[in-house]
């Protein structure tokens, strides 16, 4: 006999999300899901970034990884606090789960804090899929990966509300289409920003860092 | 690449799905949709869902995968069309300006258990 069921599979990690997103908004937090493949220089990005803008955006950071902690070794330099997730704990996980966000935002001490940095898991897929309970979501592609990542990965720049084009230091070495990174970008998420940035040169910072200044301001405004 | 923990929310939801008044009986069918844009390969989740069945009541079970075109409505033209490509602007007016009405499922629709009387001859687990 049949039985209908009718639910979300990840349901539960839905309603977590939610929880996350609440609880974050009353601290007055912005919260920034950093996604790509592995390598792409999300750290680097974020450490780049912190240096620019800590004195005046109070910043923390969760770092996630399956496992090791070297990612929050580099961060904590910054001086911002970090806390590192291994998700082998979580069963080896290929991507950040809310409840994994909800224990790490306990580890921080989130008071003044404005902008809440999740560097997520290397990987374009899963972590598409998985709402953590963050304000918007940046996808880091670097010029070293094909210029059809963005058509390969459609989620993945479809949920994303900005992209972040790193390495552009290396274009002048390689066989790289910009133009066509561009295009494919735009057929998947038309009007998504993007930032081209080399993040070991500190190239490109000023739209990057004034796009962050803005979405941490919105969210502050209505209160 | 996270089939296997999909697989397992599967499970623990169709499990949690069974009638208390039915406890033991056995689930012989699963039914999903998947949306052709969700972080699911239908292969892998196959393979999982064996795996992690083994020893519950859903040891038995075959999974039905619905498989769910990616429709977008314009908001610009309010025309709607299938994606079958990822190219994510209305054809008819060329607005990047869409909505995803579909496509991005990851549901349990339903669940096939035993029939009562078939549970009385195999007896309770
Ligand atoms: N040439 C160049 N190299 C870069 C740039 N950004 C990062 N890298 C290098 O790329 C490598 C990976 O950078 P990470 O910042 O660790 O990348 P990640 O995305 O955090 O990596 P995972 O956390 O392991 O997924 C390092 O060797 C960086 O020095 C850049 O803008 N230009
Ligand atoms: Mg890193
Ligand atoms: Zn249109």
């Amino acid at each position: 006999m049949e039985i209908k069921v009718v639910r979300k599979v990840l349901d539960v990690n839905e309603r977590m999300a939610q929880q996350n997103r609440e609880y974050f908004t009353k601290q007055g937090i912005y919260v920034l899901n950093i996604m790509s493949s592995p390598g792409s220089g999300k750290t680097t990005l974020l450490e780049k970034t912190l240096a620019r803008i800590s004195s005046e955006i109070k910043s923390a950071v969760i770092v996630g990884d399956i496992c090791t902690t070297n990612d929050a070794d580099r961060l904590a330099k910054t001086g911002v606090s970090v806390v590192q997730v291994n998700t082998d704990e979580f069963g080896g996980d290929c991507h950040l789960a809310a409840h994994v966000i909800e224990k790490a935002a306990g580890q921080l001490d989130l008071k003044g804090i404005d902008l809440l940095f999740v560097e997520n898991v290397g990987n374009l897929v899963c972590p598409a899929e998985f709402d953590i309970g963050e304000n918007a979501k940046v996808v880091v592609i670097s010029v070293t990966e094909g210029e059809d990542k963005p058509l390969k990965y459609p989620l993945m720049f479809r949920v994303c509300d900005a992209a972040v084009l790193n390495k552009i230091d290396l274009l002048p070495y390689l066989d790289y289409e910009r133009n066509a990174v561009l295009e494919n970008i735009k057929k998947v998420h038309p009007g998504m920003p993007v930032f081209e940035i080399s993040a070991t040169k500190g190239i490109g910072f000023e739209p990057w860092i004034k796009w962050l200044r803005n979405q941490v301001n919105r969210k502050k405004a209505p209160r | 690449m996270h089939e296997m923990g999909i697989a397992l929310q599967i499970v623990q939801i169709a499990a949690a799905s069974i009638p208390v008044e039915m406890k033991g009986a056995k689930v012989l069918g699963v039914k999903i949709k998947v949306g052709k844009l969700a972080a699911v390969v239908p292969d892998s989740l196959r393979f999982c869902f064996e795996i992690v069945t083994q020893e519950t009541p859903l040891s038995e079970a075959r999974l039905e995968i619905e498989e769910i075109p990616v429709v977008a409505r314009c908001k610009h033209c309010h025309s709607s069309w299938e994606i079958k490509e990822p190219a994510f602007a209305c054809p008819s007016c060329g607005s990047g300006s869409i909505e995803i009405l579909s496509g991005r499922e990851l549901d349990i629709d339903s669940i096939e258990i035993e029939e009562p009387e078939h549970l009385n001859h195999s007896g309770n687990v």
